[in-house]
């Protein structure tokens, strides 16, 4: 019996006759009830399980012989509990003297200000009477103590602090579900310890920080709050504010502590995607919005700077290729240039990129500037470059892109299935519900070309080959069709298009596949019946099914899979694919994709386009526009003469970059909108510097469909400003006579052509912080699984769509003989602007490197570390060979943050025919010792 | 703007991804030397022997190899392996132990029969790049103190000589005593009851009442009734477990080892019945790492009594890896599933919530082997060889120290020291006078000569602040210091403390620090005695301080010149 389902019980608490809910503690009814009860192992957090170790919560229960931890005692009908008392009040006193004997005295200890110490002031704890040998016990902290390791970057430890207790221990092994730490030795000489008892810094930490919002002595603390020795605080926050994450499709809500201007220190807060949990992007990563190379001041190209699209440029060579130029004569000088190419050709000549990092209020104004502004609707964001496929699946087979669930419902899962996504590096909090399924026993099924952290969790763990996913899955479709394992009444009241799916997979069989997709039939057979036979089952899935020419494909074999196993509208089922950037979501929501208006109104839909004709005063583009790779290609073409780029970086990002630095060069006019000077912003013609995400107000909706408010935790550096001010402002030296009061009034404006937004205003979102749409009344909470009957499809029922074998574009051959796939790092965010210049992220890792199974390495003769050079059909880049055992043999894998090799020079720019989305995951290479190694 | 950059630290090598990496050749030679050894979290202290026999100790990149294999984390693993004294983890750069480690017990006992002074000799007379010696917990050896241990070879009542001679011996194989085989104990009617009992010849209520009736007590040191204990495991839903706790740590204590070492056969038959009547599916024998001859043993009894369709209920043997607190049966059972040995806080108890989370049935080596004679020859049997009509049933006294004739003594329960040392033992040492006497091994507590005349049972101790626990008997003359035993005592309960709770990890180290320090400041002890007590998660930190408060209530002499209240 669980024990939620207990009833409430009755017992006596300190003489009153008092009742516990459900799964409440001792601890957990006296402190409701006002009383607070000293405790050092049980932190208040409901992901963090007690432990009841350090005896400080102690109580004395009648009729029994010893005291009892009130944080893990479940009282039981009639217990007679006593929080006080010369008894209990002796032990904890002696529970922290004792602990305090073996730690440095307050005023040198890491932190003065730590739980301990409060809580020891409450007991009264004045002296320490013990002997200890610990070095740094009640004296000055000895900087090569045993117990001091500033290895890692980030984290110092200090274990002279260190009272046993196991948070940080139950932090990284049943919060986060990363397995580092531990308790090593035993009896006094019980110490926590990184794998193998290994210097943090080098050893498999992945620096989340959870063990140090655990902490409650500060023997694990920020180094940020520390003195240089790393030993001793040195920094205390003035402000504590409320914040969200910049940088994954999670959405961890944040605290943020500021000194000044600065964020010192960031902790999680309790959103509900993470429930105070952080990763290291999130608690490690700021500061980059401190860098120094920050962007403060308007540029404008000089003339006679020269845009060479071969060069490599830093922040250095700002002053030779720009000039410093006022807010007024840049703001000028941008909308003339676009509105002067529009005049000249027309609005189609101009193109613009916004940004998923953006608030949706940016969004949405930079779609309607473009459009209002241009009558183009050449518009597009980096989704096209992540999810597109997936959204034109989902769009086609079930009526909408959004996720069905939120990975939060992996809780509620007996089977969940991961593809093509590796949420321990790309969505590390999102990771940890699928971690933790997998630890209370639900079957995990991990799918992926390479090895991954999260096959040591799996039930289920499936290395296929590379591009080989339609096969595979078709496989499992024709085995839940043949062996009858499919939903046959749902299928029936809900989907159309079964007969001809089952007429189209007949031939597909686990056999047949087996040899193409690499995953013996049996196998294929096991994974089909295991999730068809799931109570519920969920599938997750990232870029590896999306960044495929038949990515559009791979997204239609995973919705047959859950609809005609009936798979989705219930809690613990679904389709998700995880969303890269923080507001993908929200961007795309707000209409910054060529084909839609917000909420996914197709732009060659007469009624809709007349609604956005009347409120924004002017005729509009009826065609679709052009997406991001084919705007390049247009730019090539000299049909696309001007751009506005805010926040985005093509020059980085885009297939093929030789070919799209070129394009970027030859532009009349470029205006980029930045905080850094991108790659993009080499080619620009004008800079405008920007705000970066913790200094501007809005909304972002997160994978799980929750719109979350931040609000400025600081002010933006010199003279840069707010990007929807700039996008305002820009609009109204085109013509536009636009005129917002504030942030609110164009959330309420957007929303008003967003019916998904039906019952969520501003002053809601300011009142609850997060609001998951869709919601059915203003008091509601959204809806967190949706599709629960029926699909918003005009028939009001999900489309099977069969799919062929297409095979990858670009197949290895005796030139190229090795498959290059590309992705991302933990450290760093998509192409690094921000985390290559967040100096914690960058010390993780800051060498540009491509990853060999140390097998191919021995075999091809080379040695890891050193330089190599990887080649394909469009170019050539060095960097640093690492043997990785997770890449398979006769593959490549190269991280797309690095500008001094970058991954995009080499990859194909051939599209998905739906999503056009580029084949960023497979193409042919083929890798040598780089020209001085080879002289050696 | 500030940009707060890491202070120094540490470059991880850019050529691998984090943290220790091992090649697929390390993983495969992993599994060569594991060989069919099924994969499982609970048995990953088996894994942990199989590399430590094979090698001598344990690498790095061995732990990161078994984490590959088992699925576990690096430190899921290492954290593991350092728990427990038998396993030794060496890093890169370390250097390996020596060949040869000579394990010396150092228990009370062993302390007054010289036990330092041998370790000392040796230390003297061996090359310590060859041979490391070790002081080592008492290893249920304390009738033939003092007592050494080279590799599997056991040597009782060590000399210098004798251990040297040792250590250039192949001491792979234990030497097995002669004891009473399959054949020899069914020739002895051995299995009748079982047969009976499967047969359903006598009931399982009828098994339960007769334990009941018996008087028969769980002898690991506990007491608790045996035929209670049955009816409550037998009352939660199955499926069922029962664990056999043979990790007689108790210093002082070694009956288990010799009733396994001449008759093994009345445990296992006894397992299956309590097994049968319970309703358990598997019975998993947990023994200490200390008594290789007996894991051989059962080994071959467990193997003769399967082939010979006498095991119903499958057999699996675990071998502990040197931590008294797997004593504590809810450590005991973390270890049977491959953790470090930390005991559980209760509720649940282990009845209700035990082994791989099922209502588990623990016994005591000595517990279950009554169980068939008392089947056979019935409750009144048993019951009546108390000593007095207070006292039921037949006790197995470990008793060491100051006595003539040392030795496991079967005695009636409830009978007195000084009778116990006079009739079963041969009395005193010559030359030796009775000053103080250990009823229940390191943490039954410590009493002077003149309360010799009480019950040794269940009931009697708890009054003084002691208990009989596992009848581990230690005899100290007046030529014997009390506070060196109770220094001894605490010594070792420091270095057993799991180290989970403050008032134990800490505590025990207080007190051993104060001792040493010579502080005879009562209130000191007073409060660490009281939060150790009180607030302790298991019985040992509870009773780890019973021999100093009995030192300072009985011994003031000894204790300190500032007199100590208790």
């Amino acid at each position: 019996m669980s024990l939620d389902m207990s009833p409430i019980v009755t017992f006596t608490l300190d003489g009153t006759e008092v009742q516990a809910r459900p799964g409440e503690t001792i601890w957990d009814v006296a402190q409701r009830l006002g009383t607070h009860i000293p405790h050092l192992c049980h932190k208040d957090v409901p992901d963090l399980r007690s432990d009841g170790n350090c005896r400080a919560c102690v109580v004395e229960i009648e009729g029994e012989r010893v005291l009892a931890a009130s944080c893990i005692r479940v009282p039981s009908e009639g217990m007679v509990v006593k929080t006080d008392g010369e008894r209990v009040e002796k032990s904890r006193k002696m529970v922290f003297e004792l602990l305090a004997s073996d730690m440095p005295a307050r005023d040198v200890s890491p932190d003065p200000d730590s739980h301990f110490w409060g809580q020891a002031d409450l007991v009264g704890l004045c002296e320490t009477r013990y002997p200890s040998d610990r070095p740094g016990a009640k004296a000055d902290i000895p900087v090569d103590s045993i117990f001091h390791d500033a290895s890692h970057p980030s984290i110092a430890v200090n274990f002279d602090a260190c009272i046993a207790c196991g948070l940080c221990v139950r932090a990284c092994r049943d919060v986060q579900v990363n397995d580092v730490l531990g308790m090593a030795e035993r009896g006094s000489h019980t110490v926590p310890v990184f794998d193998v008892s290994d210097p943090m810094g080098l050893s498999t930490c992945v620096g989340c920080g959870e063990c140090v919002q655990a902490c409650p002595t500060g023997a694990l603390m920020e180094k940020t709050l520390l003195d240089a020795t790393a030993t001793q605080r040195a920094v205390y926050a003035e402000e504590v504010k409320p914040s969200v994450c910049p940088f994954c499709g999670v959405g961890c809500q944040t605290e943020v502590s500021v000194v000044g201007n600065d964020i010192v220190k960031v902790d999680g807060r309790a959103g509900p995607a993470n429930r105070q949990k952080l990763c290291v992007k999130g608690r490690f990563g700021m500061d980059y919005v401190m860098s120094p190379e920050r962007l403060t001041v308007p540029l404008i190209r000089r003339e006679d700077a020269p845009k060479d699209p071969t060069a490599r440029l830093s922040a250095a060579d700002i002053p030779d290729l720009f000039r410093e130029a006022t807010w007024d004569e840049a703001l000028e000088f941008a909308a003339n240039g676009l509105t002067r190419v529009r005049d000249a050709m027309g609005g189609q000549a101009v193109a613009g990129f916004g940004s998923a990092k953006g608030t949706n209020e940016e969004a949405y104004l930079f779609q309607k500037y473009i459009r209002q502004g241009f009558g183009t609707n050449n518009v597009d964001h980096c989704t096209r470059l992540c999810h597109a496929s997936s959204v034109a699946a989902l769009m086609e087979g079930v009526g909408s892109g959004a996720v069905s669930a939120p990975f939060t419902a992996a809780e509620d899962a007996d089977c969940i299935m991961l593809i093509g996504c590796r949420p321990e590096q790309n969505h590390p909090v999102a990771a940890t519900y699928f971690k933790q399924a997998a630890k209370r026993g639900a079957k995990l099924m991990v799918f992926d070309p390479r090895k991954q952290g999260l096959m040591r969790h799996a039930s289920h763990p499936v290395i296929f080959q590379p591009g080989r996913d339609v096969p595979m899955l078709n496989a499992m479709i024709h085995t839940i069709i043949e062996e009858g394992l499919y939903d046959e009444q749902y299928v029936q009241a809900h989907t159309d298009g079964f007969e001809a799916l089952r007429e189209k997979v007949r031939d597909f069989t686990p056999e047949a596949m087996a040899e193409i997709c690499g995953v013996e039939a049996d196998y294929l057979r096991d994974l089909a019946r295991t999730f068809a036979t799931a109570e519920r089952a969920i599938i997750f899935w990232g870029m590896g099914v999306s960044q495929h020419v038949h990515g559009t494909d791979n997204a239609r074999c995973l919705i047959a899979l859950s609809l005609i196993t009936g798979q989705i509208g219930r809690p613990g089922t679904g389709l998700h694919p995880l969303r890269g950037q923080n507001n993908v979501q929200g961007a795309s929501d707000a209409g910054l994709i060529p084909m839609v208006y917000p909420d996914y109104k197709s732009v060659e839909d007469a009624d809709v386009r007349g609604r956005y004709e009347d409120a924004w005063g002017r005729s509009l583009d009826p065609a679709r526009g052009l997406t991001v790779v084919e705007i390049m290609n247009a730019v090539a073409e000299g049909d696309i003469r001007a751009m506005y780029v805010q926040g985005e970086n093509p020059a980085m990002s885009d297939p093929d970059q030789h070919h799209a630095r070129k394009a970027l060069a030859s532009l009349d006019h470029l205006v980029v909108q930045d905080i850094f000077f991108t790659e993009t912003a080499w080619f620009a013609d004008v800079i405008l510097p920007a705000s970066a995400q913790p200094e501007k107000p809005g909304t972002y909706t997160n994978s799980n469909r929750q719109v979350q408010v931040a609000m400025p935790v600081r002010v933006p550096p010199g003279q840069a400003r707010q990007d929807w001010r700039l996008i305002e402002a820009l609009a109204q030296r085109s013509g536009l006579d636009w005129a917002y009061t504030d942030i609110g009034e164009v959330f309420t404006e957007m929303a008003s052509f967003m019916p998904s937004f039906d019952n969520i205003t501003w002053d809601r979102l300011m009142r609850e912080g997060a609001v998951t749409y869709p919601a059915k009344s203003p008091d509601a909470p959204g809806e967190d699984v949706i599709f629960t009957n029926g699909f918003p499809t005009p028939t009001g029922r999900a489309r099977l769509v069969p799919t062929d074998l297409v095979p990858p574009d670009e197949m290895p051959d005796a030139e190229y003989p090795l498959v290059l796939t590309t992705g991302r790092l933990l450290e760093h965010w998509h192409t690094g602007a921000m985390t290559r210049r967040a100096t914690h992220l960058n010390a993780q890792e800051d060498e540009a490197v491509v990853a060999m199974h140390p097998k191919d390495i021995g075999r091809m003769g080379f040695e890891r570390g050193q330089k190599v050079c990887v080649e394909t059909r469009r170019g050539a880049v060095t960097l640093t060979l690492r043997a990785d055992r997770d890449v398979t043999a006769g593959m490549l894998f190269m991280p797309f943050c690095f500008e001094e090799a970058a991954a995009n020079v080499l990859t194909n720019p051939a599209l998905d025919p739906f999503g056009k989305i580029p084949e960023f995951k497979f193409c042919a290479a083929r890798i040598r010792a780089a020209a001085d190694e080879a002289a050696e | 703007m500030d940009q707060r950059a890491p202070a120094p630290y540490k470059r991880r090598d850019p050529s691998l991804p984090k943290g220790r990496q091992v090649s697929d050749g390390d993983v495969a030679e992993m599994a060569a030397l594991l060989g069919d050894m099924p994969r499982r979290r609970d048995l990953l202290i088996e894994a942990l022997h199989v590399v430590q026999d094979t090698h001598g100790h344990i690498t790095a990149t061995q732990i990161a190899a078994l984490a590959e294999l088992f699925r576990l984390s690096q430190v899921e693993v290492y954290e593991v392996a350092s728990f427990y004294d038998h396993f030794d983890v060496v890093k890169e750069g370390e250097a390996p132990p020596p060949p040869v480690t000579i394990r010396v017990a150092t228990g009370v006992t062993e302390q007054i029969f010289g036990a330092f002074d041998l370790i000392a000799e040796l230390r003297a007379r061996t090359d310590p790049a060859q041979v490391r010696v070790i002081e080592s917990p008492c290893m249920g050896q304390c009738d033939a103190a003092p007592a050494a241990r080279i590799g599997n070879r056991i040597i009782r009542n060590a000399t210098v000589e004798a251990v040297l001679q040792a250590t250039v011996q192949d001491n792979s194989t234990p030497d097995l005593p002669d004891y009473e085989n399959l054949a020899a104990y069914r020739a002895a009617g051995g299995y009748a009851v079982m047969g009976r009992v499967l047969r359903g010849e006598i009931t399982p209520d009828d098994v339960i009442e007769t334990m009941s009736d018996a008087g028969l007590r769980g002898l690991g040191g506990a007491g608790f009734p045996a035929g209670r204990k049955w009816g409550f495991v037998r009352g939660y839903d199955g499926p069922r477990l029962m664990t056999i706790n043979g990790d007689e740590g108790e210093p002082g204590t070694f009956k288990d080892r010799w009733w396994l070492e001449h008759h093994p056969h009345r445990m296992l038959e006894g397992a299956q019945i309590a097994a049968n009547v319970v309703g358990c599916e598997r019975i998993y024998i947990y023994m200490r790492d200390e008594y290789p001859q007996i894991i051989d043993i059962l080994r071959r009894e467990i193997a003769a009594v399967e082939a010979a369709g006498l095991a119903p209920v499958p057999f699996e043997l675990r071998r502990g890896a040197g931590a008294y607190i797997c004593g504590e049966e809810s450590a005991m059972i973390e270890s049977i599933e491959g953790k470090r040995g930390l005991p559980r806080h209760r509720p649940p108890y282990i009845a209700q919530v035990g082994l791989f989370g099922r209502p588990t049935l623990n016994h005591n080596v000595e517990t279950l082997l009554w169980v068939p004679e008392i089947v056979d020859k019935g409750a009144d049997w048993f019951a009546g060889q108390g000593w007095d009509e207070n006292h039921k049933g037949l006790r197995s006294f470990s008793v060491s120290g100051r006595v003539k004739e040392p030795g496991v003594k079967i005695a009636p329960a409830g009978i007195p020291l000084n009778r116990l040392i006079e009739d079963y033992c041969g009395g005193m040492a010559e030359g030796h006078r009775l000053k103080a006497f250990l009823p229940g091994g390191a943490s039954g507590g410590i009493f002077p000569a003149h309360m010799a005349d009480r019950a040794m049972d269940f009931g009697t101790w708890e009054a003084e602040g002691g208990f009989i626990g596992s009848h581990a008997v230690v005899i100290l003359s007046d030529q014997d210091s009390v506070r060196d035993a109770v220094l001894n005592t605490m010594r070792f309960f420091r270095h057993e403390s799991c180290g989970q709770c403050t008032p134990c990890r800490a505590g025990t180290d207080k007190i051993v620090r104060l001792m040493e320090d010579g502080s005879a400041e009562a209130a000191l002890y007073n409060d660490l005695m009281q939060v150790m007590r009180d607030a302790s998660i298991c019985g040992l930190g509870q009773a780890a301080s019973n021999c100093v408060k009995h030192l300072m209530k009985h011994f003031p002499e000894e204790f300190g010149p500032e007199e100590g209240a208790p």
